[in-house]
């Protein structure tokens, strides 16, 4: 994902602001990380460059 | 085995709709973006352009296909205004039989008179839609007129932009701009 997206993406369990941790970033965008909610403290990661922003329970 | 709906009569309606409703300066969000179809062919007419869906498989496509692509269930976790919000739901209401649990059925499942996703399309859509944003909701003739109802109760309205007629189905591209604060 573009970094530029950070700014439309917040929690969607309690709508908290997201930090940004990278793994891996090339020049376009980041390939993996994670997006830690700064409220409730819930992570949704990265990866490939898609942001995954199911709750835990209904990832798969 | 296909895991993503493959492009058919209701996507081509939903490109045909929104190729006329797309301006130079709108912030698209294309829900349930599938194999991004649609938008590959939007991306490049629009101020920006954001996709969802629920599938890994599809996320995975859209990608692909050099689009903006978020995993999330409808709207969900996305806190932008978009001036232009394009989605074709599941619609149909399966039975037991045709169930098979997988993500290609999560695509077309539309629940209980096929209408569920898109009710709760509608009950989140406002957190995501500009002031004076249009929406294009894919329907069928099988969901009518229960979800006319459904867009009146929430303060929507609409009006049908396109109709394709299919084998045993009608489809209808809504456009639904908000008419009233709920």
């Amino acid at each position: 994902m573009k970094r530029e997206l950070l700014d439309i993406l917040a929690c969607p369990i309690c709508k908290g602001d997201l930090k940004l941790e990278v793994e891996e970033e090339n020049e376009e965008e980041i390939i993996s990380g994670k997006l830690i909610c700064t409220k409730c403290g819930t992570d949704y990661p990265i990866e490939d460059g898609i942001p995954n922003m199911l709750p835990p329970e209904l990832r798969k | 085995m296909t895991e993503v709906y493959p492009p058919q009569e209701d996507s081509e309606l939903l490109l045909e709709v929104a190729l006329k409703e797309i301006r130079r300066d709108d912030d698209v969000l294309e829900v349930g973006v599938g194999s991004g179809y649609v938008s590959e062919r939007l991306k490049d007419k629009c101020e920006f352009l954001l996709t969802t869906d629920i599938s890994p498989y599809a996320v995975k496509m859209a990608k692909e296909k050099g689009l903006n692509v978020v995993r999330t269930d409808l709207v969900k976790g996305i806190r932008k205004k978009f001036t232009l919000i394009l989605f074709n739901p599941p619609y149909l209401e399966l039975d037991d039989s045709e169930r098979t649990g997988d993500w290609l059925e999560k695509a077309i499942d539309g629940g209980k008179h096929g209408i569920e996703v898109m009710v709760r399309f509608l009950d989140s859509v406002r957190e995501v839609l500009a002031e004076n944003g249009r929406i294009i909701l894919i329907v069928s003739s099988l969901n009518v007129p229960r979800i006319f109802e459904e867009i009146e109760k929430r303060g929507f309205e609409f009006e049908i932009v396109a109709k394709r007629k299919t084998f045993f189905e009608e489809l209808y591209a809504l456009r639904i701009t908000s008419s009233q604060d709920p």
